[in-house]
């Protein structure tokens, strides 16, 4: 089994959803931000995404566009997100890891090499923004072909129709756009998280993790009812955002974590 | 003999480049779109009424014209000029524009967006959209904004809201980006309209079936003057729309040279230009694959050049095709081979022409010299210079404080 159904296995039993954050690397700097990531399962993240930073976020709103933008000027570059996954793995053999981002860096990478070295690192998933299943042979099929999970976005907007596509091929999770928009932006009703759930299951056995929007414990505790999975990043960043200094974002990253964590955690009690 | 205009296939894909590379909330739009332009091209009431809204509202067709003292100044090749400067809104813009609010209309899309670099795309589609009474909002970056006050002021006449974009260096790519992000959230109401032969399919092949009236009348208008086919076709390329609408119909013409130009900036070596093909990689940005500026790391590099509407880090992915077999010449123009150009059309045709025009007309000068005299050269003046009275006096006055300075 993939760490990232061994996780969700083992979330089930115990019946509790998984707070999945999100937080780009290299922001605000390296060493800062492998000390968040380090940092995260303690604080009760059960799934990482790790954002891979680009110059043009496109379906990113303004935290994770800022946080690119801090990222980028530490120099961070898909070689070096690499190096953190290496350097993450080394005390952290359990909690699923997933990197997520824009295809053009990976592309620009070479996308062999970029499977081989994201396999040999300990990246369990991937999830590309940009591309869609009718994209499967630039990257997920070979991703899945070496064993790394390929998590696919559904949206408000994909149908019934479309819906078997998109699954088509998604393996760990599925990972819900509660909204039509950028990340960050307004949250969904509770009526539509709820019909859009039911929805997938009928579609899918994997796991279905809802993001955009969720920003407090208690927002992350009502969807932890609904879902297998809460997805959190812009709120976490904004941490890093109105931080002084490295030590007070990754106080702060660590500290919200626990809080939705604690928020996760009592939902189903 | 294989066709180069039967592209792209059903998947967008001119070769390895084009496709549909945009977040899967946008991919049913997309697929709409699609299905809809489909259905549109083969509705003879469509036909009927953008041929209507070309002929009375945009002012087509446009003339070519005979460039007599162009043509004896170089003393070689007799060169013509498409004038799409003539057009309504002052480019060639507004063909695509026409054609994709008449869309726009057939969907009940109620909101207009669009992206804008010299503000000529924005200007055209605030004026369809007025024309269809349709709420319009354009972004625009904020360096452009600032070197093209009086497009945004245009726009601002039209009713349209224009959204300054500070992100990036506040040009085309970032108010592109500014634009998905619009889209990726108003996606019941709103039509992007793309102005340029880029983006996810179909934008690529719809704007430039939109833009090839300007190859298709070229090809009827020198028949009538010349009796033959041109020798030789030259157009200025950004993201390479008013090329693509030229060159599109004669592709299967092998007797015809085809040559895009690219702008240099301070000229490539320098780093700073816009030349995707010259001095970019193939890469993958606003939806399609093709060539780019990005570094090792395939973050995109920002573009440069004197001209707005040039001024993007990509290119359409039909013209990375065309270069990738060979079938288009792709060169590249300087800054200041631009605005010679610029100055020597104003002097010796009495006409104005665009900063992005210019550097096709910097390539011609180059050419034209050293070909024969019955070498029919037919040149792109897609858009008109009024926007760009400040560029170019700031440039002078820049120009004449060096020469000060080294005096």
């Amino acid at each position: 089994m993939s760490r990232l159904q061994t996780r969700f296995a083992e979330l089930k039993q115990q019946n509790r959803a998984a707070l999945v954050t999100f937080v780009t690397a290299g922001d605000p700097g390296y060493d800062a931000s492998l000390a968040i990531l380090k940092g995260l399962p303690k604080a009760g993240a059960d799934v990482i995404e790790l954002g891979m930073p680009f110059t043009d976020p496109m379906a990113d709103g303004p935290a994770i566009q800022l946080a690119n933008i801090r990222a980028l000027a530490a120099k961070q570059d898909l070689r070096k997100t690499l190096q953190m996954v290496r350097e993450f793995r080394k005390d952290d053999q359990s909690t699923p890891l997933v990197l997520m981002g824009y295809f053009n860096p990976i592309h620009k990478f070479g996308v062999d090499n970029f499977i081989a070295e994201a396999k040999e690192a300990g990246v369990d998933g991937l999830i590309v923004v940009d591309l869609p299943p009718e994209h499967n042979v630039d990257l997920c099929d070979p991703a899945q072909a070496a064993g790394i999970d390929f998590i696919r976005l559904t949206t408000p907007t994909t149908d019934d129709k479309r819906l078997p596509k998109v699954l088509n091929g998604s393996s760990g999770f599925v990972y819900y756009v509660s909204v039509a928009g950028v990340t960050g932006a307004g949250s969904a009703t509770l009526e539509h998280v709820e019909a859009a759930v039911a929805r997938l299951r009928r579609h899918t056995d994997l796991p279905i993790s809802i993001g955009f929007g969720i920003r407090t414990p208690e927002h992350a505790a009502t969807i932890a009812r609904l879902a297998d999975g809460v997805v959190v990043g812009s709120a976490l960043i904004d941490q890093i955002e109105k931080a002084d200094n490295s030590e007070d974002a990754v106080n702060g990253v660590l500290q919200l974590c626990s809080e939705l964590a604690e928020g996760v955690r009592s939902a189903r009690r | 003999m294989t066709s180069f205009r039967s592209g792209p296939d059903a998947t967008g894909l001119f070769g390895s480049f084009g496709g549909q590379y945009v977040a899967e909330t946008l991919m049913p739009l997309i697929h709409d779109l699609a299905d809809e332009y489909e259905k549109a091209k083969q509705d003879p009431e469509f036909a009927k009424e953008l041929a209507y809204f070309q002929r009375d509202y945009v002012g087509r067709p446009s003339p070519l014209y005979f460039a007599e003292r162009l043509t004896e100044h170089c003393g070689g090749a007799k060169i013509y000029l498409k004038r799409e400067e003539l057009n309504h809104t002052g480019a060639h813009k507004i063909n695509n524009c026409i054609g994709q609010i008449l869309l726009a209309r057939r969907m009940g899309k109620k909101r207009i967006i669009a992206e804008t670099g010299a503000g000529m795309h924005g200007v055209a589609t605030a004026t369809v959209a007025a024309r269809f009474g349709l709420d319009c909002v354009i972004y625009m970056g904020t360096t452009d904004i600032d070197r093209q006050q009086a497009n945004v002021f245009r726009m601002k006449l039209l009713g349209a809201t224009v959204i300054p974009v500070t992100a990036g260096t506040g040009t085309l790519k970032d108010a592109m980006n500014e634009a998905l992000r619009d889209w990726v959230t108003n996606v019941d109401s709103t039509f992007y309209l793309i102005g340029t032969v880029a983006g996810p399919h179909p934008y690529p092949a719809m704007v430039r079936d939109f833009q090839a009236v300007i190859g298709k009348e070229t090809r009827d208008q020198l028949q009538d003057q010349e009796g033959r086919l041109p020798d030789s076709l030259v157009a200025c390329i950004g993201g390479g729309s008013n090329a693509m609408g030229l060159f599109h119909p004669f592709l299967d013409d092998n007797s015809v040279e085809i040559i895009g130009v690219e702008a240099a900036g301070y000229g490539i070596e320098t780093g700073k230009h816009a030349a995707s093909l010259n001095g970019g990689v193939p890469g993958v940005l606003h939806g399609n694959r093709t060539f780019l500026l990005q570094d090792d790391d395939g973050q995109i590099i920002d573009a440069h050049s004197i001209s707005a509407g040039l001024d993007y880090p990509g290119i359409g992915p039909e013209h990375a095709w065309l270069h990738d077999i060979g079938r288009v010449q792709y060169t590249s123009v300087t800054d200041d081979e631009a605005l010679e150009a610029f100055h020597s059309c104003c002097r010796l045709e009495g006409i104005i022409p665009a900063l992005e025009s210019a550097h096709a007309l910097a390539e011609v000068f180059k050419r034209a010299p050293s070909l024969p005299k019955d070498h029919l050269m037919v040149v792109n003046l897609s858009g008109r210079g009024d926007k760009d009275m400040q560029t170019v006096m700031h440039h002078m006055a820049e120009t004449v404080n060096q020469q000060e300075k080294t005096a």
